[in-house]
């Protein structure tokens, strides 16, 4: 058994790429050696900007020698198919062996693979290992760049080192070989790192080698094996495991916030990507001036990580600190003069930022609004102003109908005003901040709390985790800018198919439902996308119900039905279920909707409702058998048998409780009329026969079915219920 | 007097001249034409074509109307400085050199954290594009370095490593200077606003409020036409210029606020086809001459 360490040096690798990298390794890696016959067992993969490492334990130092059997064609079988036979096993005439296959003498092609080294497999796979790996982008240099075909990485491929259980794997990639030398880091690599200056993270027996890593003559690191490789690094001040240093910045980005009092900020996505940025990191705590904290807290965050990568610290309080983390990747002969250099470019930064926020508020949003003309929002629906404008209406409608009770008069002004900030110019900078730079300009110009939350909130909820907005006016505008914008691009032929969704739209219906659902809104559904296309087409609400697009109102109800079912699959909701309340027609209003599946979840899990879903089906059945239409409630020419009559009394006593509790949209009270139905199908079924030699019988048997049907159809569509 | 690159402007960019030059590279003066940046030097841009080596370094002043300031943000400028170093084929050791540039500067970088942080480039007008970083000291960045991939469409064989040096930060950083105006530009008292506030004001106020927008059309249109006229002529290095005028013209009309969002596209389009054809042509009127130097080497 042999260990593996497999090093590709190069210049700095994007920090964003190196997760994937390193999976990328691993899997070619595994691949490589399977394809070659060599059982892989445990591979740890590291990476640095500077490097990807791999070390694979106990690989076997050579495969087994493999007897691979070809069966033949028969003895005496035409000499064109014993040539062929040969030609595809390469090998000659004479070499083949005859056994008997069922009582036939058969040709047999045997061959012999030896075992082989694992080193001389290792030599040809890294070549091909190099060549075969995917960066997301990738370039060519230098010299060798003359030619259109030269070898092609991340950034430029600087070094290989391969070593099985400590010699050289001896190979080669357009010109750079392979060997045991390496370099630590790119400006420590040649000083012995103290292990005094490491606090966290990484353990401290990396220190306690006796023997002082070698720099030799050309400034690299020289490795025995793969056992002393993250030692030797870490003695040229590189942390290689990527994990070690993700330890090192949350622990020591905690620690630098707490000395000064504060609390770090956390940020998983910061950690990554310092720790992807450094080979050496030291976490730093510095403070920025207080004055900026007049900038909104979101702002002074967004600026320090996007552009800058630091954290940002809040004091006892919660509030926001004037303090900034960044991690530095050197141990600074005077870390204040590193601190006090990032402290000026963040000041900086925060400046243009507070110029922004100043500038903005000299020009009310209303003001601001009247840029959104000049902003297409598709080249077929026409401006950003003009769906502002849609918006605003629908929103009015919505709290004149009392679907959302808020204030009409706000819901218009706040949804006249909630894409204004787009114009803005910290948002322009930001456009994640899009919405919230809104609310605050609101508030600051002195706008209704209402107003200015609901222009804050409109957005949401963005994700599956984000929060689901409930204050009236804020509901109104939401759901008017997403109702709007589902509406238009369906009205436009612009639906989501398959992967490929580019105007977000079943994020809209999603966010729709979830407001919905939140709120109780008692929507119809049918009327509000109507109304959107009639506002889109220039026409008032009240021309809604007259609205020729039905096609695309159907449409767009089918499309609520398909989110909805993804949504309640969450919470347990089965999608036949919601098929089978959506399948009567008619149902929009999502609430009453999602209570009746509900309902009926809990109804058919019950006995009752198991057994009453089994005799709909046996009648469903039959009536499809039979092409049966009909539907009767007609006097009987007969005397009905026993069973025939209770199940006729129980459907005179259930079909008037069921439409009821329907109506009263006592779902529960529904599906127990329908409970009172099972005992006498289950006996009508025992007892009596439907296919009767007597015709009379059997159609008014027949009808009955089908008026049994029929009853059940009014709580829901059993036949789409699975199982 | 000894030079000084800590304490003078002009210092800092001698000693970049000096190392440069040191390392084998011609030092050529700016190009005598208003452009954007750096890369539309033609030492950079042309030369970034073909198999032939190619190592030079100079200074290029670059115009950028709409960051007009008038002189009042200490940052922002019309017109600035940029440091290009190009080098084809990219060496080996060019991060190291690149470093070496940066100490004989006064950064030492065990005092200062230096980073390669990922910054691909792409200039759709040039048809180019490229892999590499911006390098950062302490957090801000000090340069752009670009390993040139395309070029006016073409692969780039080799490929050239370009360093673009944003001269007036670089030095407010090793002055230790807040504002771009404070910077000391000859080690001897004289500031850079001394040198070119009043420039700056003058200079805004012109590109914001003052250039005659009937007249900027009617240079862009003529620039466009002459760059027509050059390529269908022959004369692609001429063209070239042609579409380097007629992007910073576009680039003044922008910063008077007369281009629609939807003719800005257009226009965009328009100086790109300028450009694109110039490097073209360009290369395709040299590649008989590169591949008789370089036998076996093609365009494409």
């Amino acid at each position: 058994m042999a260990d593996f360490l497999f090093e590709l040096r190069c210049e700095e690798i994007p920090a964003r790429m190196q997760k994937s990298a390193r999976a990328g390794l691993e899997k070619l890696f595994r691949r490589e050696l399977g394809d070659a016959g060599v059982e892989v067992g445990d591979v740890t993969v590291w990476s640095t900007p500077r490097r990807l490492a791999l070390i694979a334990r106990s690989l076997p130092t050579e495969t087994e020698a493999v007897r691979e059997e070809a069966k033949g064609p028969p003895v005496g079988a035409p000499d064109q198919a014993v040539d062929g036979f040969c030609r595809k096993n390469g090998i000659e005439r004479g070499s083949l062996e005859v056994c008997e296959v069922k009582g036939r003498e058969t040709y047999f092609a045997v061959i012999e693979k030896p075992g082989q080294q694992v080193a001389d497999l290792l030599a040809e796979a890294i070549p091909e290992i190099i060549r075969a790996f995917s960066w997301p982008k990738s370039m060519r240099w230098g010299a060798a760049s003359i030619r259109s075909e030269s070898l092609k990485w991340v950034r430029p491929l600087s070094g290989i080192v391969a070593l099985l259980d400590g010699a050289v794997v001896p190979c080669e990639v357009d010109g750079i070989a392979s060997g045991r030398e390496t370099r630590g880091h790119r400006f420590h690599g040649t000083r012995k790192s103290d292990p005094k200056s490491r606090n966290f993270g990484i353990p401290i027996e990396f220190f306690k080698d006796k023997n002082p890593t070698v720099v030799n003559e050309n400034g690299m690191i020289e490795i025995a094996s793969a056992d002393d490789y993250a030692r030797k690094l870490a003695d040229a001040h590189v942390i290689v495991n990527h994990e070690a240093r993700e330890d090192e910045i949350r622990i020591g980005a905690a620690a630098a916030a707490k000395m000064a009092g504060l609390t770090l900020v956390e940020d998983e996505g910061l950690v990554i990507e310092n720790a992807g940025l450094t080979e050496w990191p030291v976490p730093l705590l510095g403070r920025f001036d207080e004055s900026f904290l007049d900038v909104p807290p979101e702002v002074i965050q967004l600026t320090a990580r996007v552009n800058q990568k630091y954290f940002v610290c809040e004091d006892a309080d919660g509030k926001l600190a004037n303090a900034f983390v960044c991690t530095a990747n050197i141990d600074a002969v005077d870390p204040a003069v590193v601190v006090d250099g990032n402290r000026k470019v963040l000041a900086a930064r925060l400046a243009d930022a507070r110029f922004f926020w100043e500038l903005d508020q000299k020009t009310t949003l209303a003001e601001h609004a009247k840029g959104l003309e000049r902003i297409t929002f598709h080249e077929k629906l026409g401006t950003v102003a003009d769906k502002v404008e849609r918006v605003a209406k629908l929103a009015r409608w919505l709290c004149e109908e009392g679907i959302v009770k808020g204030d009409a008069d706000l819901a218009e002004q706040a949804a006249k005003l909630c894409k204004a900030d787009l114009v803005t110019e910290m948002v322009g900078e930001f456009p994640e901040l899009q919405g919230l730079m809104g609310g605050y300009y609101a508030r600051a110009e002195g706008l209704p709390d209402e107003v200015a939350d609901a222009i804050r909130d409109h957005y949401k909820p963005g994700g599956q985790s984000d929060e689901v907005p409930t204050a009236p006016v804020t509901v109104a505008v939401s759901l008017a800018d997403k109702l709007d914008t589902i509406a238009v691009f369906f009205g436009i032929d612009q639906k989501p198919t398959g992967s490929k969704d580019p105007f977000a739209l079943r994020r809209a219906a999603l966010g729709s439902i979830e407001i919905v659902h939140r709120s109780a809104l008692r929507l119809p559904l049918t009327e509000a996308v109507r109304g959107a296309l009639a506002i889109e087409a220039g026409q008032s609400m009240d021309d809604a119900a007259t609205h020729k697009l039905d096609r695309v109102a159907v449409e767009i109800l089918d499309f609520f039905a398909d989110r909805l079912k993804v949504q309640q699959r969450e919470a347990g909701v089965r999608h036949d279920l919601i098929d089978a309340v959506f399948a009567l027609g008619g149902e929009d209003d999502l609430v009453r909707l999602l209570a009746r599946v509900k309902a009926l979840q809990s109804f058919v899990g019950t006995e009752d409702g198991a057994n009453l879903l089994a005799g709909y089906k046996r009648a469903a059945n039959i009536l499809k058998k039979e092409d049966w239409s009909e539907v009767g409630k007609k006097q009987l020419s007969y005397t009905p048998e026993k069973a025939e009559k209770a199940l006729i009394d129980a459907l005179d006593a259930a079909e008037p409780r069921a439409v009821a509790a329907i109506e009263a949209e006592d779902f529960a009270a529904a599906m127990a009329a329908l409970a009172s139905l099972r005992a006498p199908i289950d006996t009508f079924f025992d007892e009596v026969t439907v296919n009767d030699k007597d015709g009379d019988k059997r159609a008014a048997r027949l009808d009955l079915l089908s008026r049994f049907r029929d009853a059940v159809h009014r709580v829901a569509d059993f036949s789409r219920i699975e199982g | 007097m000894d030079r000084n690159p800590t304490k003078s402007f002009q210092d800092m960019i001698l000693a970049l001249h000096d190392f440069w030059s040191a390392r084998g590279c011609l030092i050529l003066q700016p190009y005598d034409m208003r452009m954007g940046a750096g890369t539309f030097h033609t030492a950079t841009t042309l030369r970034a074509l073909g198999p032939e080596p190619w190592n030079a370094a100079f200074v290029q002043p670059c115009r950028r109307p709409t960051d007009g300031r008038y002189g009042e943000n200490p940052n922002r400028l019309q017109h600035y400085y940029q440091y290009q170093v190009i080098l084809k084929p990219s060496p080996s050791d060019i991060q190291e050199l690149y470093l070496g540039s940066l100490e004989a500067i006064g950064i030492d970088p065990l005092k200062h954290d230096i980073r390669f942080v990922e910054d691909d480039w792409e200039s759709p007008t040039l048809g180019a594009w490229g892999l590499g970083w911006e390098i950062w000291c302490d957090g801000m960045e000090v340069t752009q370095f670009t390993y040139f991939q395309q070029m006016g469409g073409f692969d780039c064989k080799p490929v050239a490593g370009e360093l673009t040096y944003g001269l007036e930060r670089l030095a407010m950083y090793i002055q230790g200077v807040d504002s771009v105006y404070d910077l000391d530009f000859n080690g001897r008292g004289v500031s850079y606003g001394d040198v070119f506030l009043e420039n700056e004001k003058q200079m805004s106020k012109w590109n914001f409020e003052v250039a005659e927008t009937d007249t900027l059309f009617d240079l862009f249109n003529k620039a466009e036409a002459e760059c027509r006229n050059a390529l269908a002529s022959a004369v692609p290095i001429a063209a070239y210029e042609q579409a380097v005028e007629a992007s910073h013209i576009f680039n003044l009309l922008q910063a008077r606020g007369v281009i629609s969002v939807q003719e800005r596209a257009s226009y965009m389009g328009r100086v790109r086809d300028l450009a694109r054809s110039s490097c073209e042509t360009y290369a395709e009127q040299m590649a008989p001459q590169w591949t008789e130097k370089f036998p076996g080497w093609s365009l494409v």
